[in-house]
Protein backbone atom coordinates (compact mmCIF):
# COMPACT_ATOMS: atom_id res chain seq x y z
CA UNK A 1 0.00 0.00 0.00
CA UNK A 2 2.81 2.29 0.99
CA UNK A 3 4.55 1.52 -2.23
CA UNK A 4 1.40 2.17 -4.24
CA UNK A 5 1.01 5.61 -2.71
CA UNK A 6 4.66 6.42 -3.32
CA UNK A 7 4.41 5.37 -6.92
CA UNK A 8 1.16 7.28 -7.41
CA UNK A 9 2.74 10.38 -5.92
CA UNK A 10 5.74 10.19 -8.22
CA UNK A 11 3.64 9.49 -11.25
CA UNK A 12 1.34 12.38 -10.42
CA UNK A 13 4.36 14.61 -10.28
CA UNK A 14 5.39 13.35 -13.69
CA UNK A 15 1.91 13.80 -14.99
CA UNK A 16 2.02 17.40 -13.80
CA UNK A 17 4.89 17.89 -16.23
CA UNK A 18 2.88 16.09 -18.92
CA UNK A 19 0.01 18.51 -18.34
CA UNK A 20 2.35 21.50 -18.50
CA UNK A 21 3.70 20.42 -21.86
CA UNK A 22 0.14 19.83 -23.03
CA UNK A 23 -1.16 23.21 -21.84
CA UNK A 24 1.74 25.27 -23.14
CA UNK A 25 1.64 23.54 -26.51
CA UNK A 26 -2.06 24.27 -26.89
CA UNK A 27 -1.83 27.84 -25.65
CA UNK A 28 0.76 28.77 -28.27
CA UNK A 29 0.12 26.32 -31.10
CA UNK A 30 -3.59 27.15 -31.46
CA UNK A 31 -3.05 30.83 -32.38
CA UNK A 32 0.28 30.23 -34.14
CA UNK A 33 -1.41 27.60 -36.30
CA UNK A 34 -3.94 30.19 -37.45
CA UNK A 35 -1.16 32.55 -38.51
CA UNK A 36 0.60 29.72 -40.35
CA UNK A 37 -2.63 28.75 -42.10
CA UNK A 38 -3.03 32.34 -43.33
CA UNK A 39 0.52 32.14 -44.64
CA UNK A 40 -0.22 28.91 -46.48
CA UNK A 41 -3.26 30.55 -48.09
CA UNK A 42 -1.48 33.82 -48.90
CA UNK A 43 -2.04 35.40 -52.29
CA UNK A 44 1.69 36.19 -52.35
CA UNK A 45 3.26 33.07 -53.91
CA UNK A 46 6.77 33.26 -52.35
CA UNK A 47 5.29 33.47 -48.85
CA UNK A 48 2.83 30.68 -49.57
CA UNK A 49 5.59 28.52 -50.97
CA UNK A 50 7.86 29.18 -48.00
CA UNK A 51 5.17 28.41 -45.44
CA UNK A 52 4.04 25.28 -47.25
CA UNK A 53 7.60 23.98 -47.43
CA UNK A 54 8.06 24.62 -43.74
CA UNK A 55 4.82 22.81 -42.90
CA UNK A 56 5.86 19.92 -45.14
CA UNK A 57 9.20 19.58 -43.34
CA UNK A 58 7.63 19.68 -39.91
CA UNK A 59 4.83 17.27 -40.76
CA UNK A 60 7.14 15.02 -42.73
CA UNK A 61 9.69 14.36 -39.98
CA UNK A 62 9.27 12.74 -36.57
CA UNK A 63 8.60 15.01 -33.64
CA UNK A 64 11.30 13.16 -31.74
CA UNK A 65 13.87 14.22 -34.32
CA UNK A 66 12.68 17.83 -34.17
CA UNK A 67 13.02 17.73 -30.42
CA UNK A 68 16.62 16.59 -30.67
CA UNK A 69 17.47 19.12 -33.36
CA UNK A 70 15.99 21.99 -31.38
CA UNK A 71 17.69 20.88 -28.18
CA UNK A 72 21.17 20.26 -29.54
CA UNK A 73 21.05 22.05 -32.88
CA UNK A 74 21.57 25.74 -32.07
CA UNK A 75 24.45 25.09 -29.73
CA UNK A 76 26.21 22.74 -32.12
CA UNK A 77 25.74 25.15 -34.99
CA UNK A 78 27.13 28.03 -32.96
CA UNK A 79 30.13 25.98 -31.81
CA UNK A 80 30.79 25.01 -35.37
CA UNK A 81 30.59 28.65 -36.44
CA UNK A 82 33.04 29.59 -33.69
CA UNK A 83 35.41 26.86 -34.79
CA UNK A 84 35.42 28.44 -38.23
CA UNK A 85 36.70 31.54 -36.51
CA UNK A 86 33.60 33.66 -36.64
CA UNK A 87 32.96 35.61 -33.50
CA UNK A 88 29.75 37.49 -33.35
CA UNK A 89 28.00 38.23 -30.09
CA UNK A 90 24.89 36.35 -31.14
CA UNK A 91 26.87 33.23 -31.99
CA UNK A 92 28.84 33.41 -28.75
CA UNK A 93 25.63 33.81 -26.88
CA UNK A 94 23.99 30.81 -28.52
CA UNK A 95 27.11 28.72 -28.00
CA UNK A 96 26.84 29.52 -24.31
CA UNK A 97 23.46 27.85 -24.05
CA UNK A 98 24.41 24.51 -25.52
CA UNK A 99 22.20 23.06 -22.89
CA UNK A 100 19.10 25.07 -23.47
CA UNK A 101 16.53 24.60 -20.77
CA UNK A 102 15.21 21.14 -21.53
CA UNK A 103 11.68 22.23 -20.94
CA UNK A 104 12.06 25.20 -23.28
CA UNK A 105 13.29 22.91 -26.03
CA UNK A 106 10.31 20.65 -25.52
CA UNK A 107 7.90 23.58 -25.54
CA UNK A 108 9.41 25.12 -28.67
CA UNK A 109 9.42 21.91 -30.67
CA UNK A 110 5.94 20.86 -29.58
CA UNK A 111 4.51 24.29 -30.32
CA UNK A 112 6.06 24.40 -33.80
CA UNK A 113 5.06 20.83 -34.59
CA UNK A 114 1.48 21.16 -33.45
CA UNK A 115 1.03 24.62 -34.94
CA UNK A 116 1.81 23.09 -38.32
CA UNK A 117 -0.68 20.28 -37.85
CA UNK A 118 -3.32 22.72 -36.60
CA UNK A 119 -2.63 25.06 -39.52
CA UNK A 120 -3.54 22.32 -41.97
CA UNK A 121 -6.77 21.61 -40.11
CA UNK A 122 -7.60 25.33 -40.04
CA UNK A 123 -6.83 25.64 -43.74
CA UNK A 124 -9.09 22.71 -44.56
CA UNK A 125 -11.85 24.24 -42.45
CA UNK A 126 -11.50 27.71 -43.91
CA UNK A 127 -11.37 26.45 -47.48
CA UNK A 128 -14.46 24.30 -46.92
CA UNK A 129 -16.64 27.36 -46.30
CA UNK A 130 -18.56 28.11 -49.46
CA UNK A 131 -17.73 31.13 -51.57
CA UNK A 132 -21.36 32.17 -51.16
CA UNK A 133 -20.83 32.97 -47.49
CA UNK A 134 -18.04 35.42 -48.32
CA UNK A 135 -20.02 36.93 -51.18
CA UNK A 136 -23.12 37.33 -49.03
CA UNK A 137 -20.99 39.25 -46.54
CA UNK A 138 -19.40 41.31 -49.29
CA UNK A 139 -22.66 42.42 -50.89
CA UNK A 140 -23.84 43.44 -47.41
CA UNK A 141 -20.92 45.85 -47.26
CA UNK A 142 -18.86 43.99 -44.66
CA UNK A 143 -15.08 44.26 -44.58
CA UNK A 144 -12.90 41.17 -45.04
CA UNK A 145 -12.12 41.16 -41.32
CA UNK A 146 -15.78 41.39 -40.39
CA UNK A 147 -16.64 38.56 -42.75
CA UNK A 148 -13.93 36.38 -41.27
CA UNK A 149 -14.78 37.00 -37.63
CA UNK A 150 -18.56 37.43 -37.82
CA UNK A 151 -19.51 35.00 -40.56
CA UNK A 152 -16.82 32.44 -41.28
CA UNK A 153 -15.04 31.75 -38.01
CA UNK A 154 -17.79 30.02 -36.05
CA UNK A 155 -18.63 27.82 -39.02
CA UNK A 156 -14.96 26.88 -39.31
CA UNK A 157 -14.79 26.12 -35.60
CA UNK A 158 -17.77 23.84 -35.88
CA UNK A 159 -16.25 21.97 -38.79
CA UNK A 160 -12.80 21.51 -37.32
CA UNK A 161 -13.82 20.27 -33.89
CA UNK A 162 -13.70 16.58 -34.87
CA UNK A 163 -10.21 16.70 -36.47
CA UNK A 164 -8.94 19.04 -33.75
CA UNK A 165 -10.10 16.72 -30.99
CA UNK A 166 -8.23 13.87 -32.67
CA UNK A 167 -5.09 15.93 -32.87
CA UNK A 168 -5.36 17.17 -29.30
CA UNK A 169 -5.78 13.64 -27.96
CA UNK A 170 -2.72 12.64 -29.96
CA UNK A 171 -0.90 15.50 -28.25
CA UNK A 172 -1.71 14.00 -24.84
CA UNK A 173 0.18 10.88 -25.83
CA UNK A 174 2.95 12.67 -27.73
CA UNK A 175 3.99 14.44 -24.55
CA UNK A 176 5.77 11.21 -23.64
CA UNK A 177 8.38 12.04 -26.28
CA UNK A 178 9.70 14.72 -23.94
CA UNK A 179 11.62 12.04 -22.08
CA UNK A 180 13.92 11.74 -25.12
CA UNK A 181 15.75 14.76 -23.75
CA UNK A 182 15.17 13.81 -20.12
CA UNK A 183 12.22 15.96 -19.26
CA UNK A 184 10.70 14.12 -16.33
CA UNK A 185 7.18 13.48 -17.48
CA UNK A 186 5.07 10.58 -16.34
CA UNK A 187 6.64 7.77 -18.43
CA UNK A 188 10.10 8.85 -17.39
CA UNK A 189 9.03 8.71 -13.76
CA UNK A 190 7.63 5.21 -14.27
CA UNK A 191 10.79 3.99 -15.96
CA UNK A 192 12.79 5.29 -13.03
CA UNK A 193 11.02 2.67 -10.91
CA UNK A 194 12.29 -0.08 -13.19
CA UNK A 195 15.88 1.02 -12.81
CA UNK A 196 15.67 1.89 -9.13
CA UNK A 197 13.36 -0.75 -7.66
CA UNK A 198 12.91 -3.31 -10.40
CA UNK A 199 9.19 -2.49 -10.56
CA UNK A 200 7.54 -2.83 -13.93
CA UNK A 201 3.91 -2.19 -12.99
CA UNK A 202 4.24 1.62 -12.52
CA UNK A 203 4.85 1.83 -16.25
CA UNK A 204 1.57 0.05 -16.96
CA UNK A 205 -0.09 2.17 -14.32
CA UNK A 206 0.68 5.35 -16.32
CA UNK A 207 -1.95 4.22 -18.82
CA UNK A 208 -4.59 5.07 -16.22
CA UNK A 209 -3.43 8.69 -16.12
CA UNK A 210 -3.54 8.99 -19.90
CA UNK A 211 -6.91 7.31 -20.12
CA UNK A 212 -8.51 9.50 -17.47
CA UNK A 213 -7.19 12.65 -19.08
CA UNK A 214 -8.13 11.75 -22.64
CA UNK A 215 -11.50 10.58 -21.33
CA UNK A 216 -12.11 14.01 -19.84
CA UNK A 217 -11.07 15.64 -23.12
CA UNK A 218 -13.39 13.39 -25.09
CA UNK A 219 -16.29 14.38 -22.87
CA UNK A 220 -15.35 18.04 -23.27
CA UNK A 221 -15.28 17.78 -27.06
CA UNK A 222 -18.59 15.93 -27.12
CA UNK A 223 -20.03 18.75 -25.03
CA UNK A 224 -18.71 21.44 -27.39
CA UNK A 225 -19.98 19.52 -30.39
CA UNK A 226 -23.42 19.30 -28.83
CA UNK A 227 -23.31 23.01 -27.96
CA UNK A 228 -22.76 23.82 -31.60
CA UNK A 229 -25.36 21.48 -33.01
CA UNK A 230 -27.95 24.26 -33.07
CA UNK A 231 -26.87 25.17 -36.58
CA UNK A 232 -25.88 23.26 -39.67
CA UNK A 233 -23.47 24.54 -42.24
CA UNK B 1 -33.69 60.86 -63.79
CA UNK B 2 -32.63 57.25 -64.09
CA UNK B 3 -31.79 55.42 -60.88
CA UNK B 4 -29.36 53.22 -62.71
CA UNK B 5 -27.41 53.88 -65.83
CA UNK B 6 -25.02 51.30 -67.24
CA UNK B 7 -22.87 52.20 -70.21
CA UNK B 8 -20.67 50.02 -72.41
CA UNK B 9 -19.94 47.45 -69.73
CA UNK B 10 -17.41 44.82 -70.79
CA UNK B 11 -16.19 41.82 -68.89
CA UNK B 12 -14.09 38.86 -69.94
CA UNK B 13 -12.77 35.81 -68.16
CA UNK B 14 -9.35 34.91 -69.48
CA UNK B 15 -9.96 35.53 -73.14
CA UNK B 16 -13.67 34.85 -73.48
CA UNK B 17 -15.77 37.96 -73.56
CA UNK B 18 -18.77 37.28 -71.35
CA UNK B 19 -20.27 40.77 -71.41
CA UNK B 20 -19.79 42.70 -74.64
CA UNK B 21 -20.81 46.29 -74.43
CA UNK B 22 -23.85 46.26 -72.15
CA UNK B 23 -25.80 49.53 -71.86
CA UNK B 24 -29.20 50.11 -70.30
CA UNK B 25 -30.94 52.32 -67.79
CA UNK B 26 -33.64 51.89 -65.21
CA UNK B 27 -36.09 54.40 -63.73
CA UNK B 28 -36.99 54.51 -60.05
CA UNK B 29 -39.50 51.83 -59.07
CA UNK B 30 -39.08 49.91 -62.30
CA UNK B 31 -38.70 46.17 -62.42
CA UNK B 32 -36.37 44.75 -65.05
CA UNK B 33 -36.39 41.04 -65.79
CA UNK B 34 -33.40 39.52 -67.51
CA UNK B 35 -33.99 36.37 -69.50
CA UNK B 36 -31.70 34.40 -71.75
CA UNK B 37 -30.20 30.99 -72.21
CA UNK B 38 -27.56 29.46 -69.98
CA UNK B 39 -24.14 31.06 -70.28
CA UNK B 40 -25.42 34.27 -71.85
CA UNK B 41 -23.91 36.38 -69.04
CA UNK B 42 -26.91 37.19 -66.85
CA UNK B 43 -25.26 36.25 -63.58
CA UNK B 44 -22.05 37.97 -64.60
CA UNK B 45 -23.95 41.20 -65.23
CA UNK B 46 -25.51 41.13 -61.74
CA UNK B 47 -22.14 40.30 -60.21
CA UNK B 48 -20.54 43.25 -61.98
CA UNK B 49 -23.24 45.56 -60.62
CA UNK B 50 -22.54 44.26 -57.12
CA UNK B 51 -18.75 44.44 -57.64
CA UNK B 52 -18.30 40.73 -57.05
CA UNK B 53 -16.66 40.88 -60.46
CA UNK B 54 -14.89 43.92 -61.85
CA UNK B 55 -15.82 44.87 -65.39
CA UNK B 56 -12.82 46.05 -67.34
CA UNK B 57 -14.61 48.72 -69.31
CA UNK B 58 -17.69 50.86 -69.03
CA UNK B 59 -19.43 52.91 -66.39
CA UNK B 60 -22.14 52.44 -63.80
CA UNK B 61 -24.00 55.46 -62.45
CA UNK B 62 -26.59 55.51 -59.68
CA UNK B 63 -28.86 58.51 -59.29
CA UNK B 64 -26.66 60.42 -61.72
CA UNK B 65 -23.46 59.77 -59.81
CA UNK B 66 -20.80 57.65 -61.43
CA UNK B 67 -19.85 54.90 -59.00
CA UNK B 68 -17.84 52.74 -61.34
CA UNK B 69 -15.57 53.44 -64.24
CA UNK B 70 -13.47 50.74 -65.86
CA UNK B 71 -10.82 53.37 -66.60
CA UNK B 72 -9.74 53.91 -63.00
CA UNK B 73 -10.34 50.39 -61.83
CA UNK B 74 -6.94 49.91 -60.23
CA UNK B 75 -7.01 53.17 -58.34
CA UNK B 76 -10.27 52.58 -56.51
CA UNK B 77 -9.60 51.62 -52.91
CA UNK B 78 -11.46 48.69 -51.34
CA UNK B 79 -13.33 50.98 -48.91
CA UNK B 80 -14.80 53.04 -51.76
CA UNK B 81 -15.94 49.88 -53.52
CA UNK B 82 -17.55 48.72 -50.29
CA UNK B 83 -19.34 52.02 -49.99
CA UNK B 84 -20.50 51.94 -53.61
CA UNK B 85 -21.75 48.40 -53.62
CA UNK B 86 -24.29 49.39 -50.97
CA UNK B 87 -26.28 51.03 -53.75
CA UNK B 88 -27.07 47.47 -54.80
CA UNK B 89 -28.45 44.47 -53.03
CA UNK B 90 -28.13 40.90 -54.26
CA UNK B 91 -30.30 37.90 -53.55
CA UNK B 92 -28.52 34.68 -54.48
CA UNK B 93 -29.91 31.58 -56.08
CA UNK B 94 -28.65 29.55 -53.11
CA UNK B 95 -29.81 32.03 -50.40
CA UNK B 96 -26.43 32.09 -48.60
CA UNK B 97 -27.93 32.83 -45.21
CA UNK B 98 -25.50 32.77 -42.30
CA UNK B 99 -26.27 29.40 -40.69
CA UNK B 100 -25.15 30.26 -37.17
CA UNK B 101 -27.50 33.22 -36.84
CA UNK B 102 -31.25 33.33 -36.34
CA UNK B 103 -33.54 34.95 -38.88
CA UNK B 104 -33.45 38.19 -36.90
CA UNK B 105 -29.66 38.12 -36.48
CA UNK B 106 -29.13 37.42 -40.18
CA UNK B 107 -30.97 40.64 -40.92
CA UNK B 108 -29.47 42.82 -38.18
CA UNK B 109 -25.84 41.72 -38.63
CA UNK B 110 -24.83 44.00 -41.50
CA UNK B 111 -26.76 47.11 -40.36
CA UNK B 112 -25.19 46.67 -36.92
CA UNK B 113 -21.67 46.36 -38.31
CA UNK B 114 -22.28 49.36 -40.59
CA UNK B 115 -23.71 51.33 -37.67
CA UNK B 116 -26.97 52.07 -39.45
CA UNK B 117 -28.73 53.28 -36.31
CA UNK B 118 -29.12 52.25 -32.70
CA UNK B 119 -29.57 48.56 -31.87
CA UNK B 120 -33.24 49.23 -31.11
CA UNK B 121 -33.84 50.97 -34.43
CA UNK B 122 -32.06 48.22 -36.33
CA UNK B 123 -34.04 45.50 -34.59
CA UNK B 124 -37.32 47.29 -35.10
CA UNK B 125 -36.64 47.71 -38.78
CA UNK B 126 -35.58 44.07 -39.10
CA UNK B 127 -38.79 42.95 -37.45
CA UNK B 128 -40.91 44.99 -39.80
CA UNK B 129 -39.03 43.47 -42.75
CA UNK B 130 -39.60 39.99 -41.33
CA UNK B 131 -43.30 40.80 -41.14
CA UNK B 132 -43.20 42.09 -44.70
CA UNK B 133 -41.92 38.74 -45.97
CA UNK B 134 -44.45 36.96 -43.76
CA UNK B 135 -42.11 35.22 -41.33
CA UNK B 136 -42.88 36.84 -38.00
CA UNK B 137 -43.39 33.52 -36.25
CA UNK B 138 -39.95 32.35 -37.48
CA UNK B 139 -38.04 35.36 -36.11
CA UNK B 140 -35.85 33.28 -33.77
CA UNK B 141 -35.46 30.22 -35.98
CA UNK B 142 -32.17 29.18 -37.52
CA UNK B 143 -31.86 28.79 -41.31
CA UNK B 144 -31.62 24.98 -41.02
CA UNK B 145 -35.09 25.01 -39.48
CA UNK B 146 -36.64 26.77 -42.48
CA UNK B 147 -37.81 25.58 -45.87
CA UNK B 148 -36.00 26.83 -48.96
CA UNK B 149 -38.76 29.29 -49.74
CA UNK B 150 -38.64 30.69 -46.23
CA UNK B 151 -34.86 30.97 -46.37
CA UNK B 152 -35.07 32.88 -49.61
CA UNK B 153 -37.60 35.28 -48.08
CA UNK B 154 -35.20 35.89 -45.19
CA UNK B 155 -32.45 36.56 -47.73
CA UNK B 156 -34.69 39.16 -49.37
CA UNK B 157 -35.38 40.83 -46.03
CA UNK B 158 -31.67 40.78 -45.25
CA UNK B 159 -30.89 42.58 -48.51
CA UNK B 160 -33.66 45.11 -47.93
CA UNK B 161 -32.32 45.98 -44.47
CA UNK B 162 -29.60 48.08 -46.08
CA UNK B 163 -32.14 49.92 -48.28
CA UNK B 164 -30.30 49.44 -51.57
CA UNK B 165 -31.25 51.65 -54.51
CA UNK B 166 -31.47 48.63 -56.77
CA UNK B 167 -32.18 45.12 -55.55
CA UNK B 168 -30.90 42.33 -57.78
CA UNK B 169 -32.13 38.74 -57.80
CA UNK B 170 -30.21 35.93 -59.48
CA UNK B 171 -32.73 33.20 -60.27
CA UNK B 172 -34.28 33.49 -56.80
CA UNK B 173 -36.50 30.46 -57.27
CA UNK B 174 -34.26 28.09 -59.23
CA UNK B 175 -33.07 26.21 -56.16
CA UNK B 176 -36.60 25.73 -54.85
CA UNK B 177 -39.12 22.95 -55.21
CA UNK B 178 -41.85 24.05 -57.61
CA UNK B 179 -44.44 24.32 -54.86
CA UNK B 180 -42.26 26.84 -52.98
CA UNK B 181 -41.56 29.25 -55.84
CA UNK B 182 -44.94 30.95 -55.46
CA UNK B 183 -44.30 32.36 -51.98
CA UNK B 184 -41.00 33.92 -53.06
CA UNK B 185 -42.43 35.37 -56.27
CA UNK B 186 -45.28 36.83 -54.24
CA UNK B 187 -42.82 38.65 -51.99
CA UNK B 188 -41.04 40.09 -55.01
CA UNK B 189 -44.38 41.11 -56.49
CA UNK B 190 -45.27 42.89 -53.23
CA UNK B 191 -41.96 44.73 -53.29
CA UNK B 192 -42.82 46.15 -56.66
CA UNK B 193 -45.93 47.71 -55.19
CA UNK B 194 -43.65 49.15 -52.50
CA UNK B 195 -41.75 51.08 -55.15
CA UNK B 196 -38.58 49.04 -55.01
CA UNK B 197 -36.32 49.18 -58.07
CA UNK B 198 -35.40 45.64 -59.01
CA UNK B 199 -33.47 43.55 -61.51
CA UNK B 200 -34.56 39.94 -61.63
CA UNK B 201 -32.77 37.22 -63.55
CA UNK B 202 -35.38 34.54 -64.01
CA UNK B 203 -36.55 31.56 -65.97
CA UNK B 204 -40.14 32.10 -64.80
CA UNK B 205 -41.57 33.61 -67.97
CA UNK B 206 -45.09 34.06 -66.63
CA UNK B 207 -43.73 35.92 -63.64
CA UNK B 208 -41.46 38.07 -65.79
CA UNK B 209 -44.34 38.91 -68.05
CA UNK B 210 -46.67 39.94 -65.26
CA UNK B 211 -44.36 41.77 -62.88
CA UNK B 212 -41.84 43.52 -65.13
CA UNK B 213 -41.82 46.99 -66.61
CA UNK B 214 -38.97 45.98 -68.88
CA UNK B 215 -37.64 42.73 -70.22
CA UNK B 216 -34.05 42.27 -71.28
CA UNK B 217 -33.17 39.27 -73.42
CA UNK B 218 -29.48 38.44 -73.33
CA UNK B 219 -27.65 36.23 -75.78
CA UNK B 220 -23.89 35.64 -75.90
CA UNK B 221 -23.02 38.63 -73.76
CA UNK B 222 -25.08 41.23 -75.58
CA UNK B 223 -28.53 42.66 -75.03
CA UNK B 224 -30.26 41.06 -77.96
CA UNK B 225 -33.54 42.77 -77.27
CA UNK B 226 -35.01 45.01 -74.60
CA UNK B 227 -38.49 46.43 -74.22
CA UNK B 228 -41.81 46.17 -72.44
CA UNK B 229 -43.17 42.68 -71.76
CA UNK B 230 -45.70 43.22 -74.56
CA UNK B 231 -42.97 44.06 -77.02
CA UNK B 232 -40.57 41.28 -76.11
CA UNK B 233 -43.07 38.50 -75.44
CA UNK B 234 -45.83 39.60 -77.80
CA UNK B 235 -43.86 40.78 -80.74
CA UNK B 236 -40.18 39.83 -80.54
CA UNK B 237 -38.07 41.54 -83.17
CA UNK B 238 -35.05 39.31 -82.99
CA UNK B 239 -34.90 35.82 -84.39
CA UNK B 240 -32.87 34.69 -81.35
CA UNK B 241 -35.52 35.99 -78.97
CA UNK B 242 -38.23 34.16 -80.82
CA UNK B 243 -36.25 30.90 -80.78
CA UNK B 244 -35.56 31.27 -77.07
CA UNK B 245 -39.18 32.03 -76.19
CA UNK B 246 -40.40 29.10 -78.24
CA UNK B 247 -38.01 26.68 -76.59
CA UNK B 248 -38.89 27.90 -73.11
CA UNK B 249 -42.59 27.58 -73.94
CA UNK B 250 -42.06 23.98 -74.93
CA UNK B 251 -40.75 23.16 -71.49
CA UNK B 252 -44.17 23.73 -69.97
N1 LIG C 1 -15.42 33.00 -62.73
C1 LIG C 1 -15.48 32.64 -64.03
N2 LIG C 1 -14.38 32.25 -64.68
C2 LIG C 1 -14.43 31.90 -65.98
N3 LIG C 1 -15.54 31.90 -66.73
C3 LIG C 1 -16.69 32.27 -66.13
C4 LIG C 1 -16.72 32.66 -64.75
N4 LIG C 1 -17.99 32.98 -64.43
C5 LIG C 1 -18.71 32.80 -65.55
N5 LIG C 1 -17.94 32.39 -66.57
C6 LIG C 1 -18.39 32.12 -67.94
O1 LIG C 1 -19.11 33.23 -68.37
C7 LIG C 1 -20.22 32.85 -69.15
C8 LIG C 1 -21.47 33.49 -68.64
O2 LIG C 1 -21.76 32.97 -67.37
P1 LIG C 1 -23.00 33.43 -66.51
O3 LIG C 1 -22.92 32.69 -65.23
O4 LIG C 1 -23.02 34.91 -66.42
O5 LIG C 1 -24.21 32.93 -67.37
P2 LIG C 1 -25.76 32.94 -67.01
O6 LIG C 1 -26.43 33.70 -68.10
O7 LIG C 1 -25.98 33.40 -65.63
O8 LIG C 1 -26.14 31.41 -67.17
P3 LIG C 1 -27.17 30.53 -66.30
O9 LIG C 1 -28.52 30.75 -66.89
O10 LIG C 1 -26.69 29.13 -66.53
O11 LIG C 1 -27.05 30.94 -64.87
C9 LIG C 1 -20.26 31.33 -69.14
O12 LIG C 1 -19.73 30.88 -70.35
C10 LIG C 1 -19.37 30.96 -68.01
O13 LIG C 1 -18.71 29.76 -68.27
MG1 LIG D 1 -26.69 32.48 -63.82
Amino acid sequence: MDQFLRVTGNLLEGFGMTLQIFAITLAFALPLGLIISFGSMSKFPPLRWLVKTFVWIIRGTPLMLQLIVIYYGPGLAAKWAQSLGSSFFLIDWIASWTLMERFTAVAVSFVINYACYFSEIYRGGIESISKGQYEAGQVLGMTKTQIFFKVVLLQVVKRIIPPMSNEIITLVKDTSLARTIAVYEVIWQAQAFIKRDGLLWPLFYTAVFYLVFSGILTLLFNYIEKKMSYFRS
Amino acid sequence: MAVLEVNNLKKSFDRTEVLKDISFSLEKGEVLSIIGSSGSGKTTLLRCLNFLERAEKGTIAVNGKEIFNGENLKKTPESVIRENRLHFGLVFQSFNLFPQYTVLQNITLAPTLLKRGTPEEIEEKAKSLIARVGLTEKTDFYPCQLSGGQQQRVAIARALALTPDVLCFDEPTSALDPELTGEVLKVIRDLKNGDCTMIVVTHEMEFAKSVSDKIMFMADGVIEEMGTPEEVFGNPKSEKTRAFLNSSLEQF
